[in-house]
């Protein structure tokens, strides 16, 4: 397959991404932002349209690939990474996303979360998480916080949740970043940088569902609340937030803590300074940990970003290697392997 | 060559055809001695038929019952189908291997002990009171009691081995002295060792050592007086190899792919007995061939089913359990109308059941196992080599129409192995591929006129961007569609398919008269067992027609009509019934079920005898 340079070609706009079909989400849907954003930004990824593969399981956000004009593949309930990785393996040449939800991926299709995550195969996960089943109209999800009523949690669901950042760190995710379906720059921003990353890129997206969960996200998304209640990560800068830029984190041993830095106890050069390719993840895992402690922001940006060799590239390469080497498949050869007698 | 054909006092005996049993503990090498035993076999001419009995624990303690490790082989001047339902020799280097396999030895069948297996506390372990060597127990049965650790561990005296390594090489004595009683030729297996054992030369020196001493010892000792001569087979001429199903099943699908010039793609998961499969491909990527051994079986469906639709010919290998947990798949490549390949080694169940053991019951599984109207195509391999034919024609079939093929092996014939006259790469039919590239007017599921298949349009082809999923299609255009007549015209479509795959099958063949009083009907790899049974029943002077099908979803269009020629049917199955079932429902005939469900293939003389029954009454 020709890599056909996207310089050739005329340069995308946000309409070439979209499909013929018509979007059916809910109206109101946090899935409509994060599909015009990934429209808006992917002219700027740099692969030809025919090269781009969505791949999905079963949800609400497993509908995003017929709304892209890009190759699309709906699979089945939980499977789209393993699809997905089948598709890279085969096709290394090809630029795979899966778009998925937090049953989809958190739930029925953990293992193969988990375990795309570390073979580091050359995937973009996004993960719509509106901490809610959807599309089977409003059960509790592997996201859901602990004690949240709905249909099938009558009395308060006595699970504890995921913390899907701290999850994909966990399974050696080499790119993690969480984003917001209600903040377009940096969903945009996010979306982009998980397209130049080689390996398994996941990013959580915040995504709210107005029909059945509606709200869950809004203490970080809705202007007067977001300021105190989200810390925006960039690399190699401290962690500052508030509305006037006036509070940090500051490590306190291996304990994030909230501090002033107005009022000349502690400047910006005491506070955590974000490093995404620390070799050590430690400090991403703190910043995962955040995530549900109600004393602290929420962290949003790339947590970590590592380079380690894709599954999808070794594989390849063993093939390469074993067809310099050894014959190039001579069918004959590899039928008259081991003792053979002839009968006359 | 270097049999002893000086042997002057001993008499030979020519034979048609011997059944050698070696049995041992797991740790004694019994199915090397009789993979080189086969090899000498083959190379002597014989037509011959193996069958390894592996103790389903990985180690399990020495000298137990369930740690018996046994090969047989069955081989003869004539065909030979099956391994042999009862063995002539019995080659016992332990107590547990002797209790373990009597039972399938033959009244009069010689078994060779190994004396220093016979300890006390093997005895013991085998649940032996006392020596059956000595007790008498075994009058029934020419008994020779020959010292094979101590010859061996004489013979090698003076190379200063280590006595763990000298144990090592008994299998080597015992192996010489059926090559001495059988006459086959020992340097294929002497090659062997010199080549096994490159870099070790003292293990060269002490393994042949060991087969030479074996080999001189029946020549000089007094207690054998008989030595046998089993001469060659008439076979097709060629050039022939020993191989198994499971190797068999590898090499096809690599044909397959090598002959559609695409890259093969296995998404496997380790399952007994089917992990060879992924073993033997993943040995060949210079054929352009990618192994994946998934996270589970449902990943390794799925990644195949990915691989396919980037355009490789997507297999994937496992047995019940885990077809079990493919099916959902199965289905979203029903709908997305995907080549793909689906091999299942079928063992014994349900569930776990009996993981080592062989078994025909999938096959309701295999052709209805899905949610709603979901019909795929599905073959069975006859024999072992057939494995190799059938994985091809799977392969074919899933291309030229688009479609999920399931093929049905069992670890009969994976395991098992015959001679395998090994084809011309040339002489292969190549199998046509078209990716679809033209943008103009492009319909993802518009169809082939005579297939009914859809386009193959990959990733990667300018103008194409589509979408294919799991939720119902609209005809042509394949966007997301519920409308009812769209549902039912689709529903046909998917079926007429698979039922259009007929017209592009052979008829099945009949071998006997094509009309009379009994008809048998197999499927899988009842074969061997059921054409030994005809052919005996036939010699007894017994009309009985055979027919063997390897096409069962769809049938072979004549089967309706040479089912209504016979006043009986006979449907041997290692089920409950399932082919006679379907027989019985899609064409109305009384078929009559043989089944057996023990984890093991019929004997011939199990269905020799019911032959006579139903000819009888
Ligand atoms: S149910 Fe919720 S997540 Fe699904 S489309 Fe409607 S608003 Fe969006």
């Amino acid at each position: 397959m020709a890599d056909t340079a996207v310089k050739e070609q005329k340069k995308y706009t946000a309409k070439d991404f979209q499909s013929d079909q018509d979007v059916r989400w809910c109206p109101g849907c946090g899935d409509y932002s994060i599909l015009a954003q990934t429209q808006r930004v992917f002219p700027d990824i740099g692969v030809n349209k025919k090269d781009i593969v969505w791949v999905s399981g079963i949800g609400c956000s497993s509908r995003f690939p017929y709304y892209m004009d890009t190759y699309g593949l709906h699979g089945i309930h939980g499977r789209a990474p393993a699809i997905a990785s089948g598709l890279k393996m085969a096709r290394p040449d090809l630029s795979v996303w899966v778009a998925t939800g937090d049953g989809d991926l958190l739930s029925i299709g953990g293992n193969h979360f988990i375990h795309a995550c570390r073979r580091n195969i050359d995937l973009k996960i996004v993960l719509f998480n509106n901490q809610i089943y959807g599309l089977t109209k409003g059960q509790y999800s592997p996201t859901s916080e602990f004690g949240k009523i709905t249909k099938s949690s009558p009395h308060g669901s006595v699970d504890h949740p995921f913390n899907p950042v701290a999850l994909a760190l966990g399974a050696e995710c080499t790119f993690v970043a969480r984003t917001l379906d209600r903040d377009p720059k940096h969903l945009q921003s996010i979306i982009k940088a998980a397209g130049e990353h080689t390996g398994t890129a996941f990013i959580e997206v915040y995504q709210n569902c107005n029909v059945f969960n509606d709200g869950a996200f809004f203490h970080l998304t809705e202007k007067g609340q977001k300021e105190d209640n989200v810390v925006a990560l960039e690399h190699g800068k401290p962690l500052v937030f508030g509305a006037n830029q006036d509070k940090g984190v500051r490590l306190d041993g291996f304990t994030p803590k909230i501090v002033s830095i107005d009022n000349g106890e502690y400047s910006k050069d005491d506070l955590f300074v974000h490093d995404e390719n620390a070799d050590n993840d430690v400090l991403a895992y703190i910043l995962s940990r955040m995530t549900y402690d109600p004393e602290l922001p929420t962290p949003i940006g790339v947590f970590r970003k590592t380079q380690k060799t894709t599954y999808d590239s070794e594989m390849q390469n063993q093939v390469n290697k074993a067809r310099e080497k050894r014959s190039d498949g001579d069918l004959d050869e590899l039928f008259n392997k081991g003792e053979t007698w002839v009968v006359e | 060559m270097e049999n002893n054909k000086s042997t002057k006092q001993k008499k030979t005996e020519t034979l048609d055809e011997v059944v050698i049993h070696f049995a041992g503990d797991s740790g004694d090498g019994m199915q090397l001695t009789g993979t080189q035993f086969t090899t000498s076999s083959a190379i002597a001419g014989n037509d011959l038929n193996t069958f390894p009995d592996f103790p389903a624990e990985i180690r399990a303690p020495a000298g137990t019952t369930y740690g018996v490790s046994g090969f047989q082989i069955h081989f003869g001047s004539r065909k030979i189908h099956t391994p042999g339902d009862r063995s002539d020799v019995l080659v016992a280097m332990n107590p547990a291997a002797l209790r373990v396999n009597l039972k399938h030895l033959r009244d009069g069948g010689i078994i060779i002990a190994n004396n220093q297996g016979f300890t006390p506390k093997n005895l013991k372990l085998a649940g032996y009171e006392k020596n059956p060597l000595e007790d008498g127990s075994l009058s029934n049965y020419q008994v020779y009691r020959v010292d094979v650790s101590k010859l061996t561990a004489n013979a090698l005296e003076d190379l200063n081995l280590g006595s763990k390594v000298v144990e090592r090489c008994k299998n080597f004595f015992a192996l010489g002295l059926m090559y001495w009683m059988y006459d086959r030729p020992v340097e294929p297996t002497i090659n062997w060792i010199k080549d096994k054992f490159k870099s070790k030369p003292e293990l060269i020196e002490a393994n042949t050592r060991a087969l030479k001493a074996g080999l001189h010892y029946g020549d000089i000792t007094e207690i054998f007086t008989t030595r046998y001569e089993v001469k060659p087979a008439k076979l097709e001429p060629g050039t022939y190899r020993n191989i198994t199903g499971n190797a068999a099943l590898a090499l096809g699908f690599i044909t397959a792919a090598k002959k559609s010039e695409l890259e093969l793609y296995l998404g496997a998961y380790p399952i007994t007995p089917a992990s060879d499969v992924l073993h033997e491909l993943s040995q060949y990527k210079n054929f352009n061939v990618k192994t994946f051994q998934a996270e589970d079986e449902i990943a390794a469906i799925t990644a195949a089913i990915g691989a396919s639709y980037g355009g490789s010919l997507g297999i994937t290998a496992t047995s019940g359990p885990g077809m079990a947990l493919k099916m959902e798949a199965i289905g979203l490549a029903v709908m997305m109308e995907l080549p793909l390949v689906i091999a299942d080694i079928q063992r014994g169940g349900p569930s776990t059941g009996l993981p080592t053991k062989t078994e025909q019951a999938d096959l309701f599984q295999a052709i209805f196992g899905r949610n709603s109207e979901a019909p795929v195509c599905v073959l069975a391999a006859a024999t072992p080599s057939d494995c190799f034919n059938i994985a091809y024609e799977a392969s074919r079939i899933a291309i030229k129409y688009m479609t999920p093929v399931i093929l049905l092996s069992d670890g009969y014939i994976a395991n098992g192995s015959e001679p395998w006259r090994i084809p011309k790469a040339k002489d292969l039919d190549t199998i046509p591929v078209k990716f679809h590239t033209d943008p103009e007017n492009f319909m993802p599921y518009s169809r082939d006129e005579k297939t009914l298949a859809r386009p193959w349009a990959i990733p990667g082809t300018p103008g194409l961007e589509h979408r294919i999923g799991g939720l119902e299609k609209q005809d042509l255009t394949g966007n997301v569609n519920y409308e009812p007549e769209n549902h039912q015209k689709m529903v046909n479509y998917r079926a007429e398919k698979i039922e259009r795959i007929a017209d592009d099958i052979p008829d099945v063949e009949i071998s006997g008269e094509r009309e009379g009083d009994l008809l048998i009907v197999g499927w899988g790899s009842t074969y061997g067992s059921i054409t030994s049974a005809v052919e005996r029943s036939r010699a007894k002077g017994k009309s009985v027609s055979q027919i063997h099908l390897r096409h069962l979803n769809p049938f072979p269009k004549n089967l309706g009509e040479i089912l209504y020629n016979f006043k009986k049917v006979l449907v041997p199955e290692l089920n409950m019934g399932q082919l006679s079932t379907i027989l019985r429902s899609k064409y109305l005939v009384p078929a009559i079920s043989y089944n057996k469900v023990q984890g093991l293939p019929f004997k011939a003389e199990e269905l020799e005898n019911k032959i006579d029954e139903l000819l009888r009454g």
